[in-house]
């Protein structure tokens, strides 16, 4: 009974969609209050450039900075007035620097903006819905967000500047104004961009899951569907269940700091005064940081991870390797992501026997991220490839999470952790791994949506210009870190001028500044092939990778509701390239088996005699007939 | 011919197999549901905070004498009698919302309407009672970062610092599921509204009372940790 009346409701909201793409829109419900699944998506790609490019752009100042210590440059001070007196940018204003450069790339460029953008457009488009569960609160989820982007932006303009205590925000330094300049008014902004932020992340991830759960279109199995959306849900879950640990954690820490708490302070003398507050300990800060913290990285690389198997799977021409093993494995890194926090604190003083149980699950999560590897690479091996610019970039990521990913099992072991904690290596390590590779998917969707999202093809020559400014700029940047760290310089530290053994690391900072610049001045190929191809692109094809997955089967002009008349029926999974037997190199999910009978297999059927029977005896036929015509 | 053909095109039609809702929830149910796991985990957070700060502390204040006024009646000498009483109050309030759900399966919109003014009615008294405890330790001198004089602290089995973290950590987790009994209550009210108005005789379904009583139920379940962490051990 029940059952019933959802079937009508979800019938009923199909048709009612029908009918509202004959609507007069206006330009605010359009394009600003939009609840059109595509538009939300598009929204939250392009706030992600423009965050993007400003925690570029922060990167780059630091990177004068380290690279040029001694140096003045009058530009900047023109630029940022006191933060950089004389041309040199300030201490503190540098911690601010790589706080903000932290905080804007991990949560609003890859977290908001690759599932903002990716799970929104792709969903309701590869599952076949008309639009997510509740429109209405995916906008509400946008427009959080681009709250949270402004109140975080706006802290670069109160007096004391924004939050200098590193992206994880470690308290005491975070919760004591005196403690440092960044830790007043700009920090208090940071913690309110942050609850708007996981508010919108909240009711972002509810809908994807209850999308992914409730809306797929008939036929559309767990097991039918591409291994993006099995990326997109998993990664929905693991921020519906770690998020939330972040709330309490920053709750805490506001309280500390605004009332007089002692959570996470206790016997501290700045300035030469003792402050009052016992009985804390910030530790606690760290575990509650880091439930989120570590879960947050695969948040971040699962939904690159699927953007790449879907585009390698296309671009290679063949199925992917092992979608099963893919699926366990992204569900293995979902479960494993959760005991593996501590960790980031083996030497917190943590009770060392817990780190080492936090060393096995840590590195145990080096087989699920293998096999995913291992897959991948026996994917494009002998496939016909296709570069494409998302190809490449897909490519891309690959590279970057294996020369990434070996360092995390070095990292992963309490005792190498000592010396290496907290230096240069780490930073190397997760710049590539999360930072390159995740950003690598990222570019990868853009190219290889671009046509589903605005209808017209991006440059294949500016692509290909931008992939080898980017691929080539990220390792000259970040492999050098590795020395340094095993050097034992540590992170975050101004100048090089000061300390005697980390002079001799100089040159290899201006060379990193360098490349740097070179990879940022790259992105420009990409920003003016982006917005230029919006508007002047070639116009697109409806599939033009010749893919066979369902989205590509709507009409390339976007109508509310994604498909005209009834939404197509799905028999097949996602990855039928180069089938044998088959006339074409691909078969859309949507065509039945009844078309396809020179290439179906056994298997195809799931164990449905009947039709096995059917194609059985279909052969027997055409073997006879090929006889008798010999 | 084309009947064969179309054996090999047969879609399954199992709860996973698309189509439909696989576990038979409309979205905003799944939703409620994703959301209400998403705040246990705040709340384990917050407790788990709590747990380790209690074994870290070599005392701790004891809740048989902190809580034993009955405001305006009594005020010592009743330990853990007005907690009781608010306790049963907001677990009679989810019985009443229970009472609310089952009448909007009958679709009896007057039915509706008094439970949920029962309901409401019950948040409403549990947030009261909660202001006259909140008023009453602070009265004896706790808040957040102040604890009473040493004589008394040292009357509550306590030391400084033990009793400066219960008063940290009870005005914020309890402060904290004040604030969703708050929630709860402006949703109970805005809903009963809606009732009252017809929204829902004329959707056809009494869902949205189903889903805010899954909301009202999940807030009252977080009390009984929150009282058994803070009161009983």
């Amino acid at each position: 009974m029940a059952s019933t009346a959802i079937q009508h409701t979800l019938e009923h909201s199909g048709h009612s969609h029908d009918d509202h793409g004959h609507h007069h829109e206006t330009f605010l419900t359009k394009y600003v209050f939009s609840q059109d699944h595509k538009m939300i998506a598009k929204q939250f790609l392009i706030t992600g450039i423009i965050m993007a490019v400003i925690g570029m752009l922060l990167s780059i100042l630091f990177r004068i900075q380290l690279g040029w210590p001694d140096q003045s440059f009058p530009l900047l001070e023109t630029f940022l007035g006191k933060w950089a007196e004389g041309g040199r940018i300030k201490p503190d204003f540098y911690l601010a620097l790589v706080t903000i450069h932290g905080t804007i790339m991990v949560f609003f460029v890859l977290t908001a903006g690759l599932s903002g953008t990716f799970s929104n457009l792709l969903i309701p488009l590869q599952l076949g819905a008309r639009d997510m569960a509740s429109p209405f609160v995916n906008m509400l989820s946008f427009w959080f967000f681009f709250t949270a982007c402004v109140i975080m932006m706006a802290s670069f303009f109160v007096e004391s500047g924004p939050a200098s205590a590193g992206w994880t925000i470690y308290p005491p330094l975070s919760a004591l104004p005196q403690a440092i300049s960044g830790s007043a008014a700009g920090m208090t902004l940071w913690l309110i961009s942050m609850v708007f932020f996981i508010a919108s992340s909240l009711m972002g991830a509810l809908n994807y899951i209850s999308t992914v759960l409730n809306m797929r279109t008939k036929g559309m199995d767990m097991w039918k569907m591409p291994l993006t959306i099995w990326a997109f849900f998993l990664t929905a879950i693991l921020g519906v269940l770690s998020f939330p640990v972040l709330v309490s954690g920053v709750v805490l820490l506001i309280f500390d700091r605004s009332f007089g708490t002692s959570f996470y302070l206790s016997e501290l003398v700045v300035q030469g005064q003792v402050l009052p507050q016992q009985g804390g300990s910030p530790i606690l800060f760290q575990h509650l940081f880091w439930f989120l913290g570590h879960p947050e990285v695969y948040i971040v690389i699962m939904p690159a991870m699927g953007i790449a198997s879907e585009v390698m799977a296309t671009n290679s021409r063949k199925p992917i390797f092992g979608y099963h093993a893919m699926v366990y494995s992204l569900i293995g890194i979902s479960v494993l992501s959760f005991i593996v926090w501590g960790h980031h604190m083996f030497v917190t003083g943590m009770n060392p026997f817990l780190g080492g149980v936090f060393m096995i699950t840590t590195l145990i999560i080096a087989v699920p991220s293998a096999v995913k590897t291992f897959n991948w690479l026996a994917t494009i091996w002998r496939g016909n490839i296709r570069f494409t610019p998302a190809m490449l970039f897909a490519i891309g990521l690959v590279s970057f999470f294996i020369s990434g990913g070996l360092t995390g099992i070095f990292l992963g072991n309490a005792a190498l952790d000592i010396p290496l904690h907290d230096s240069y290596f780490v930073v190397a390590h997760f710049h590539l791994v999360m930072g390159s590779a995740a950003i690598c998917g990222m570019l990868c969707g853009v190219y290889h949506w671009f046509p589903k999202m605005f209808g017209r093809m991006m440059d294949e020559k500016l692509g290909y210009l931008h992939f080898w400014f980017t691929f080539i700029g990220a390792y000259l940047v970040f492999f050098p870190m590795h020395f340094m760290g095993l050097d034992g310089v540590p992170r975050r530290y101004y100048a090089f001028t000061e300390f005697e053994f980390m002079k001799e690391w100089l040159t290899v900072n201006t060379f990193v500044s360098w490349a740097a610049i070179i990879a940022a001045i790259g992105q420009i190929a990409f920003l003016w092939n982006f917005f230029h191809s919006i508007f002047y692109g070639k116009k697109a094809v409806q599939n033009p990778w010749e893919s066979s997955t369902l989205e590509w089967t709507t009409p390339v002009e976007h109508l509310h509701g994604n498909w005209p008349g009834e939404i197509p029926t799905v028999y097949r999974w996602p990855y039928d390239y180069s089938k044998p037997g088959h006339t074409t190199d691909f078969i859309p999910q949507t065509t039945p088996f009844s078309q396809t009978m020179s290439s179906n297999l056994p298997h195809d059927f799931e164990g449905n005699p009947e039709a096995e029977r059917i194609q059985i005896e279909w052969q027997k036929k055409q073997q006879a007939e090929a006889e008798q015509g010999v | 011919m084309s009947t064969t053909i179309s054996q090999l095109d047969e879609v399954k039609t199992g709860a996973w197999d698309g189509g439909k809702s696989p576990v038979n929830a409309e979205y905003g149910k799944l939703m409620m549901w994703f959301f209400l796991l998403s705040d246990a985990f705040t709340f384990s957070a917050f407790l788990v905070y709590y747990g380790a700060q209690r074994f870290s502390k070599l005392t701790w204040p004891d809740p048989d004498i902190v809580f034993q006024s009955i405001p305006g009646i009594a005020d010592h000498g009743y330990p853990l009698v007005f907690v009781g009483i608010m306790t049963f109050i907001l677990i009679m309030s989810s019985v009443t919302m229970v009472l609310a759900v089952e009448a909007g399966h009958r679709n009896s919109k007057k039915e509706v309407v008094t439970w949920m003014i029962w309901t409401i009615i019950g948040g409403a008294t549990f947030l009261g009672c909660q202001a006259l405890e909140w008023t009453h330790l602070h009265h004896e001198g706790f808040w957040w970062g102040s604890i009473p004089d040493a004589a008394t602290v040292k009357s509550l089995g306590a030391d400084n610092v033990s009793a400066t973290q219960f008063a940290n950590l009870f005005f914020t987790i309890t402060g904290f599921h004040g604030f969703h009994v708050f929630s709860g209550v402006v949703i109970n009210i805005i809903i009963t509204l809606m009732v009252i108005n017809n929204v829902f005789q004329k959707r056809g379904t009494y869902l949205m009372v189903e889903k805010v009583g899954l909301y009202w139920h999940f807030v009252d379940l977080v009390w009984v940790f929150v009282f058994t962490f803070f009161y009983l051990v």
